[in-house]
């Protein structure tokens, strides 16, 4: 692995400016955890009013963990499929997150609102659940507990092994 | 006769999740050390880097290969010289289901009110009656990531197998960056709806790199797995000469107005097993 960028969290415009789809970088500090029925609960809340919790600046890992099993911080903890969340990620990159963490490519709607916002969608590998497991030093459930593997969760990670799958100029490496 | 218990057929399935949870089917990983010897893409040629890595820590360290430790989906063959004792099948799966995903993840939820059993039961459990003493196992943890890229199609006879071999590698195609490739494809041709899905889920089982024993669906496998790819999807959809590892075929006889074609999707972590339990040695032998 040549050429790979290390960044810190929380990640700002002016940190997510110079990254290119196909960048590998290295991420280390805070993020957020959560998937599906995280998504739709969150969404669920603001458009009744009452938001169940703040993302401004945040960046979000869609992801599922095994339980940790004796000793461990965390089970097993790959990316889930992105697409998934295409529903609710304009809005949110409209609303300040910094950047989203998954597998998999991108609707058009949601290119644009990375391009519109100057952040990043950052492509873990699919499937590496061991290896991304090691690399996160803390974790703990923050909201949402009775989803199980689906509640939100945040998570400390060092030298956590990502590619820019889409930067802030809308380049998507899956194009 | 043959007594073999459900219980004992239960607790070696349950030593069989234990193990694939963390192993990777073995040629498996040596097709996509292939793949990483000859990939050039730089991007995929790293995703395929750390996929090796990351099956290597899970085998050695005992940890899940992939934190979607799927749903279980067992094929059973059962002689028909063997009697089941013991609770129902199912029953005992899942009680075994349950006892091997204390540690792993509960991905298992009712499909209208979006509750989890908290147990990943029930198991998807087929079984057929077969010739003689033994019982045949086959297990898998089907992950959904790529279950969900899958497509079952009811063609028409004037479309005939050339639009079945389009819809194939379109479903690939489609799939691109979401199943976690390199894939593993599994077609059912022929039957009805249900067989066909059937036959593309078994299909999932064989060996990569093996043969179909039928030459003209050998002969459509390789020629399919070539098209495939050719797609340029790569690993991880990162663009590279690697998007299957296999294309896996079964046949059955259909309609005259027919031609249902599924396609079933598995990612590159393929988690599964299978084993003979035989009836003359494990079981107990009795007059019928």
């Amino acid at each position: 692995m040549s050429s790979v960028k290390r960044l810190s969290l929380p990640l700002t415009k002016e940190s997510m400016k110079d990254l290119r789809a196909g960048d590998m970088v290295k991420l280390s500090g805070d993020m957020l955890v959560f998937r599906d029925a995280g998504h739709k609960r969150l969404y669920q809340s603001i458009l009744d009013g009452k938001q169940a919790f703040d993302f401004k600046g945040e960046t979000i890992y869609f992801m599922g963990p095994c339980p940790a099993r004796e000793g461990e911080v965390i089970g097993s903890a790959g990316p889930t499929t992105s697409c998934r969340m295409d529903k609710y990620t304009p809005y949110m990159l409209d609303n300040g997150l910094a950047a989203q963490i998954g597998k998999g490519a991108r609707n058009q709607d949601c290119i644009e609102a990375f391009k519109r916002n100057g952040c990043v969608y950052f492509a873990a590998i699919g499937g590496a659940g061991a290896i991304y497991s090691k690399r996160i030093t803390k974790a703990k459930v923050l909201y949402f507990e009775d989803l199980g593997t689906e509640a939100v969760r945040r998570i400390t990670v060092e030298d956590f092994p990502v590619v820019v799958a889409v930067d802030g100029r809308g380049e998507s490496i899956y194009s | 006769m043959i007594k073999i218990s459900t219980r004992y057929v239960a607790d070696k399935i349950k030593e069989a999740i234990d193990k694939i949870s963390c192993e990777v089917e073995p040629s498996c990983r040596e097709a996509l050390a292939k793949a990483y010897e000859k990939e050039d893409g730089k991007s995929a040629k790293f995703a395929l880097e750390v996929m090796l890595e990351n099956i290597d820590i899970a085998k050695t360290e005992r940890r899940p290969v992939c934190q979607d430790t799927g749903m279980v989906v067992v094929f059973l063959e059962i002689g028909k010289e063997v009697f089941l004792t013991g609770k129902l099948l199912q029953d005992e799966i899942d009680r075994a289901v349950e006892e091997a995903y204390a540690t792993l993840r509960k991905s298992v939820l009712d499909p209208v009110t979006r509750i989890n059993t908290k147990t990943n039961t029930p198991a998807v459990v087929h079984t057929s009656i077969v010739e003689g003493e033994d019982v045949k196992v086959q297990v898998m943890l089907k992950g959904f990531g790529s279950e969900n890229m899958s497509k079952v199609y009811l063609l028409n006879p004037a479309q005939g197998l050339e639009e079945a071999k389009r819809l194939i590698v379109n479903t690939v195609a489609t799939a691109a960056s979401n199943p976690c490739p390199p894939v593993i494809i599994g077609v059912g041709l022929g039957g009805t709806l249900e067989k066909a899905a059937l036959m593309s889920k078994r299909a999932l089982f064989r060996k990569i790199g093996s043969e179909n024993p039928i030459p003209h669906l050998n002969e459509l496998e390789k020629s399919l797995l070539d098209e495939i790819n050719s797609l340029g999807v790569g690993a991880q959809g990162f663009g590279g000469k690697t998007t299957a590892l296999g294309v896996f075929i079964e046949s059955y006889p259909t309609h005259i107005s027919s031609l249902p074609v599924s396609v079933n999707v598995l990612c590159h972590c393929s988690r599964a097993a299978e084993f003979v339990i035989q009836g003359r040695k494990e079981g107990e032998v009795c007059q019928a």
